[in-house]
């Protein structure tokens, strides 16, 4: 059997961007395999058109984001259904933005407080930008009607 | 725990891009500056350890860059760690390598910090930065830290009625001091309505309110009162280390009380609820900590140099007030009645901070810590080529290192023995 003693030639390479220093493009892409874990519930919910909350056993702080245990007490905490309609408490609207979200600039991004409830939700408004957010603006929330299975399923708009 | 010295920093220009030296090449240069500063007298050998900082292994495009680093300058098989906090990261970089002399475990310790930006476009860097905040919850809505950042900024000119023009104001000092700082990367000055008509980032954050990407390293070389004594003739003492975390997600922060510093009473804030997402509670928690072990009871009176991290104006003004150069809400003042300037009562960021010099992640808090110590030695005209950035008489300089939205933030306070 011949032994081969040459190498094969490559029919493509990398992109070379400069010579001296010599420069090259290199990418890397990876799936994981992601999981919700314990706090999949909530990401249930939001394909339910509900929005769900943690609510601690032991000291009733209640959180707009999903927390397990609570950061006050240590209790465990249980999940409760927040309401749809809240307040802006803080806002931006970003004209600039990393690589995944350059095509949807700009857009608007805003923490919601609800009435009762001890901690903010992070979210997109949709159809309010600089003009319009103000802090203390009314919002309710609305929901994809095809999921995405991540928290971009639900979004506010100005109630 | 016994007293540590600061002997020596070394730091290289921050740059956009460095592609003629890589991040050990970079490295070495720090070092080998901060070794010349001292003479030739103290070389690798003596050096026990180090302690290395990056953020990002995105970044850098290879795991275990610290390694390569204790390799390539020649330190092997000494021991060495590598320290992460986000945007902390040199910060807690040098705080671990206090712990390391203070404790007896090295006498000489060499802390080591860099961050290669330039790998990879403005936007993927964003991207990276990003995954630094919870990837369930908050990086899906848009993955930007600016934009963090800025929520933050409009709360504080909601309670507090901080205005653009004052965020302008902070980056105009900034800018204007690293005019004269040959290591800055951004050296010219420029005028609030310059500021004020730069592009919009995120709303009020513009241009020439948020710092860039950069490449660049930073050392400082920490020993023992013996051991500085020795190798050094100007050793500054590390009189206070203090550090603070706060929630990864904003929407968790709480709405409690201010937790007081020496010089404030509860009368300060009667109505303030805290940290909310207007101010850094880890930043408080540092400054008392910090102050107790250096036995500060009024910044104000006893810090005379600042650096703060000012990768957006907004945290600059949101900064004087964690660590009590002004009460909470007064930021906006402070800077308009120009009390950080060069000259003014409290000199912040002679250097041009974050804004001007760039922040290459694992370098900034290090290289921080580099301009305190030649501020207490007095010795800024020597490595700038420029007195203008000297601050006159520093007893004590305290650096503020930070990352995240505050989930990490640090403040080492050196003093002139």
């Amino acid at each position: 059997m011949a032994t081969a003693t040459r190498l094969p030639e490559p029919t493509h390479g990398p992109w070379v961007t400069n010579l001296d220093p010599l420069q090259f493009q290199w990418s890397f892409s990876v799936n994981y395999n992601v999981s919700y874990a314990q706090d999949s519930p909530f990401f249930h919910a939001l394909a339910k058109r509900k929005l769900l909350g943690s609510e601690c056993q032991a000291c009733n702080y209640r959180y707009a984001t999903p927390r397990t245990v609570c950061m006050s007490c240590g209790g465990a905490t249980a999940w409760f259904e927040l309401p749809t309609t809240g307040r802006v408490h803080s806002w931006t609207v970003c004209h600039f933005s990393g690589e995944p979200y350059l095509d949807q600039c700009p857009f608007t991004l805003a923490l919601i407080e609800f009435d009762g409830v001890d901690t903010l939700f992070m979210t997109r408004v949709i159809g309010s930008g600089e003009d319009e957010m103000r802090i203390g603006m009314p919002v309710s929330a609305k929901f994809r009607r095809k999921k995405t299975w991540s928290v971009t399923d639900v979004y506010f708009v100005k109630a | 725990m016994r007293p540590v010295y600061m002997i020596s920093g070394g730091i290289t220009k921050f740059a956009k891009a460095r592609p003629d030296q890589d991040f050990r090449c970079m490295v070495k240069a720090a070092l080998d500056y901060a070794l010349a500063d001292l003479g030739g007298r103290l070389t690798v050998r003596e050096i026990d350890g180090s302690v290395i900082s990056y953020f990002s292994d995105h970044f850098t495009r290879q795991l275990k860059a610290g390694a390569m680093v204790q390799d390539f300058v020649g330190m092997c098989p000494k021991p060495h760690v590598r320290i992460e906090g986000g945007g902390a990261t040199g910060g807690l970089c040098f705080q671990s390598a206090y712990e390391a002399v203070a404790s007896g475990r090295f006498n000489v310790c060499a802390a080591m910090g860099f961050e290669t930006m330039s790998s990879v476009e403005t936007w993927k860097g964003n991207d990276f930065i990003a995954l630094a905040s919870d990837t369930k919850f908050d990086y899906p809505l848009g993955g930007f830290y600016t934009g963090y950042y800025a929520m933050m900024a409009v709360r504080h000119m909601h309670e507090f009625g901080t205005t653009e023009e004052q965020m302008a104001k902070v980056a105009v000092k900034n800018y204007g001091n690293a005019v004269h700082n040959p290591f800055a990367q951004h050296r010219r000055a420029v005028t609030v309505e310059e500021v004020i008509a730069s592009q919009m980032i995120a709303y009020p954050l513009r241009r020439l309110t948020t710092c860039v990407m950069s490449d660049g390293a930073a050392v400082c070389l920490l020993a023992s009162e013996e051991q500085a004594r020795k190798f050094c003739d100007q050793p500054i003492r590390i009189a206070g280390i203090g550090s603070g975390s706060d929630t990864m997600r904003m929407s968790d922060r709480p709405h409690g009380k201010v937790p007081l510093l020496p010089h404030e009473s509860p009368d300060d804030y009667p109505h303030l609820k805290y940290p909310g997402v207007h101010s850094f509670r880890a930043g408080r928690n540092a400054a008392s900590e910090a102050y107790a072990m250096a036995g500060i009871t009024d910044p104000r009176a006893e810090i005379q140099a600042w650096e703060l991290h000012d990768a957006y104006a907004s945290a600059e003004l949101q900064q004087y007030e964690d660590v009590g150069l002004c009460k909470y809400g007064a930021s906006g003042r402070f800077a308009d009645e120009g009390r950080g300037l060069l000259g003014g009562p409290h000199p912040v960021n002679p250097s041009g901070g974050l804004l001007a010099c760039g922040h290459p992640v694992g370098a900034t808090g290090l290289m921080q810590l580099v301009f305190n110590f030649w501020q207490c030695q007095s010795s800024i005209a020597r490595h700038f080529g420029d007195a203008h950035c000297q601050v006159p008489n520093v007893q004590r300089a305290a650096a503020y290192s930070h990352a995240g939205t505050g989930t990490y933030v640090t403040i080492s306070i050196l003093e002139k023995p």
